[in-house]
């Protein structure tokens, strides 16, 4: 394993230090493991908090500031977070309009962020929670834990967070988070395992030629392997999973992100951007906004995902709304 | 059980736990995320730090007390699930002394925890698949009249075997569903903890 780090054991604080040197607009409680915006939620404004395991930066606390979450709760790498962080958060970003939980669909991360809920509530803080699960690779969700929460999260956070910005009150920020959830879909290929600190090995083992179609952003298995191809042929292969799932007719608009799992050069995400945008023209699709960059990554991961929101008008408008966080910023 | 019993139990569940934290670490990453040793030795050090400078007038103090740190220190979809299952067990033990009738009924009461939270039945290869028969062994022996540190012994010993009965099983809970059929041939992380709690219990009822 070779790996920039100072110990496995303290990844994580070193990196919360590190956040907490590189922007001034978060506050960060590298012990209790919270992130929140520097000068608080807006007075009245519902607050979005989200969390999860680490190691998929700048998920979850580079999207905090205005217009989007207002605090993050980093657990372990690849471990949900305990319900004390959840707590504490929402403790420190109420305003009296109350919580949304923007959750994952993890075991792991819905036991805690309910148990955090439970907690919240008896403090007399109002707590909805919206679960994000947009990852198409599951075909299966009764015979196991249902389909994963990937790169949704980041749209659902920059609309619903917008919402908030703007005034919703908690069942409407709620209801929007739900809405571009079911409009999102997500499909990923690794071109190599990621190895986590702890266990310094790769997840999985990839021959030299081999992908996995449809891994999850901790490595788990997708749908087959096979040998890599071309990018326009993986390109195709992500596309037909997640219009097979949720088909979009000509004239429909989406929101589009090219999403580079860790350890993918920005020039083969252009590479696979620019064959998504071919394959939706040819369906007639218009791709009205898009992110391609690094946004949910899988630590050292070689790999891409792809993800798909059908956008409303109303989506498309909050979407635009400024946002100003590390990872995402524009507008003003 | 007495306090010295319960807060024994715990500090065994944290030695064996970091004992097998590599082992459990090993298991995970065949079919989990490879962090299960890593988070129950985190939660089970936590929680044998508070119950040993903890003044408990009850054995459910001590056990409560545990699932509280369980909940805040491990993580994961364990934590969560442990913390109940002790917290539970706690909450049917508001006694300085429990007789052997009164623990298991918390045991059953932690195992029923478990099932709501996780929504997992026998078979799903989760925890419950060595929680179940563990339980249900000590009862046996308990209506059989054996005494506490021989139906300990059984329930530890149900719950090996139900933790060796998951390495045929397809998962259908957590994160080790989404391999399918490619679950099946790998003993199960979370019934193999499991099985650790319930040996722990036996040695510290058998130990003079």
């Amino acid at each position: 394993m070779k790996k920039l780090i100072n110990a496995p054991e303290r990844v994580l604080d070193d990196a919360l230090a590190g956040i907490a040197a590189a922007h001034p607009d978060l506050s960060v409680d590298v012990e209790g493991r919270v992130i929140t915006r520097a000068g608080g939620a807006g007075q009245g404004k519902v607050a979005l908090v989200s969390g999860g395991g680490s190691g998929h930066e700048p998920l979850h606390g580079g999207f905090v500031g205005t217009g989007m979450l207002d605090a993050a709760c980093p657990g372990e790498v690849f471990t949900s977070p305990v319900p004390d962080q959840m707590l504490t958060a929402a403790k420190a970003v109420d305003s009296g309009a109350g919580v949304l939980f923007v959750v994952k669909n993890y075991t792991g991360d819905r036991l805690n962020f309910r148990m955090a809920a439970e907690l919240a509530e008896d403090e007399g803080i109002t707590v909805e929670s919206v679960t994000v699960d947009d990852d198409v690779a599951v075909q299966d969700s009764t015979g196991t834990a249902g389909r994963r929460g990937t790169g949704a999260t980041v749209f659902v956070e920059k609309i619903a967070g917008a919402l908030a910005e703007q005034g919703g009150d908690l069942p409407s920020v709620a209801a929007m988070a739900n809405r571009v959830n079911a409009a999102t879909r997500s499909f990923a290929v690794a071109l190599s395992a990621c190895t986590t600190p702890e266990a310094g090995r790769p997840g999985f083992e990839l021959g030299a030629d081999e992908i996995e179609i449809g891994v999850g952003i901790h490595g788990e298995p997708g749908r087959r392997r096979e040998t890599i191809r071309s990018a326009r042929d993986t390109v195709a292969v992500c596309l037909d999973a997640i219009l097979a799932d949720q088909p979009l007719a000509a004239g429909e608009e989406t929101i589009v992100m090219v999403n580079g799992l860790g350890a993918t050069p920005l020039l083969e995400l252009y590479v696979v951007f620019n064959e998504v945008v071919a394959a939706l023209a040819a369906q007639n699709v218009t791709i009205a906004r898009n992110l391609v960059g690094n946004y949910v990554t899988s630590l050292d991961m070689a790999g891409v995902s792809i993800t798909v929101c059908r956008a409303d008008a109303e989506m498309l408008a909050l979407w635009d709304a400024p946002v100003n966080t590390p990872a995402l910023r524009w507008g003003s | 059980m007495d306090i010295d019993l319960a807060r024994a139990w715990v500090q065994a569940i944290a030695v064996a736990v970091g004992r097998h934290k590599d082992h459990l670490t090993q298991l995970d990453s065949a079919i989990g995320d490879a962090d299960h040793g890593t988070n129950l030795d985190r939660g089970f050090s936590a929680a044998a730090a508070v119950v040993a400078d903890l003044d408990a007038e009850t054995v459910g103090a001590v056990l409560t007390r545990t699932g509280t740190a369980l909940i805040s220190s491990t993580g994961g979809a364990s934590g969560p699930l442990y913390g109940a299952a002790f917290r539970a067990l706690g909450k049917s033990l508001d006694v300085p002394v429990a007789d052997q009738r009164a623990f298991a009924a918390a045991l059953a009461a932690g195992l029923e925890s478990i099932r709501k939270l996780g929504t997992a039945a026998p078979g799903d290869k989760t925890m419950i698949d060595a929680y179940a028969p563990a339980v249900a062994a000590f009862e046996e022996r308990s209506r059989q009249g054996d005494g506490f540190a021989a139906a300990a012994q059984a329930a530890a010993d149900a719950a090996e075997e139900g933790m060796r009965a998951t390495t045929p099983l397809q998962a259908r809970k957590g994160r080790a569903s989404y391999l399918g059929a490619r679950s099946v041939g790998h003993q199960d992380p979370g019934a193999t903890s499991t099985a650790l709690i319930f040996r722990a219990l036996a040695d510290v009822a058998a130990a003079p």
